[in-house]
């Protein structure tokens, strides 16, 4: 048996989907009234879920004490209540589809020294919701 | 194959204190969660069992039984318990939620016989829950 822990974040805001690389008329037909020019925003829910061995004394994967203000630092102070395409400089030449953004925030949580992050999984809305695990080893 | 997951809730008490620790270790690392008054959460446990339908039943097991096995070995043992003090497979361990689940994982496994125990996912709150799956199955999640 394996054994994962998953704690589940939320953070506000707004994004466009457009791309530079393509004509008005193409990003109106891919991006639909997500290219609406003045953009428009969603209440996120992020789950990070971490894995690794069980530290008797503790009883924890990880301590949340230390993996609750890695991931506010991370992501949840530069993606709240933030536009997403102008104040995250990642999404200045990259489309925040949600895609994306489960990436970024993935790429960002790497870094964190207690256990390794397994997935990344967000809900965008109650009805979409997009998973990233790293890409397999080659 | 297919994989079949049921629901049910309990509500316990629990507390973290490691007793090889200083009074104020146990504050660094367990913060609120070691104040030995305990505190507690409804819990929502969802286990899911794979296998292969019945060709005469269409089930992989009857929900019924599942139901019967969960009343018995989780909600029994744990509803309205205090998990430090009243579930002697927890004793000597840190009820956190890797530990509660992992108790579970081991007490349904064994009296799992139709299907095979694929995943024990424990919620101690809707933003903070862990998964226990069979370690063949691990990578393919």
């Amino acid at each position: 048996m394996r054994i994962s822990l998953t704690r589940r974040y939320h953070f506000a805001a707004s994004h466009r989907l457009h791309s530079p690389a393509l004509s008005m008329e193409e990003n109106e037909r891919i991006y639909g009234k997500c290219n609406s020019p003045y953009g428009h925003g969603h209440n996120y829910a992020v789950e990070v879920t971490i894995t690794g061995p069980v530290d008797p004394d503790t009883g924890m994967i990880a301590n949340l004490g230390d993996l609750d203000p890695f991931v506010q630092r991370e992501v949840i102070e530069a993606f709240d209540y933030k536009y997403l395409n102008e104040d995250v400089p990642e999404f200045q030449a990259t489309v925040p589809t949600t895609e994306n953004v489960c990436r970024e925030i993935y790429r960002r949580l790497t870094t964190f020294s207690a256990a390794r992050i397994e997935r990344v999984r967000i809900e965008e809305t109650s009805k979409n919701s997009f998973e990233y695990t790293g890409e397999p080893a080659v | 194959m297919i994989r079949i997951t049921r629901k049910v809730e309990f509500s316990a008490a629990h507390f973290y204190h490691n007793p090889k620790f200083s009074a104020e270790e146990n504050q660094r690392v367990f913060g609120k969660c070691s104040n030995t008054h305990g505190h507690g959460h409804n819990y929502t446990l969802e286990v899911t069992i794979a296998g292969e339908p019945d060709s005469a039943t269409g089930m992989v097991l009857d929900l019924k039984e599942l139901k019967d096995i969960l009343q018995r070995e989780v909600v029994e043992r744990m509803d309205h318990k205090h998990l430090n003090h009243e579930v002697p497979e927890l004793a000597g361990k840190i009820p956190t939620c890797e530990n509660v689940a992992a108790v579970i994982w081991n007490l349904l496994e064994p009296k799992i016989v139709r299907g095979t125990l694929d995943r024990v996912r424990l919620y101690e709150s809707e933003d903070l829950f862990a998964d226990c799956t069979a370690e063949e199955n691990g990578l393919k999640r």
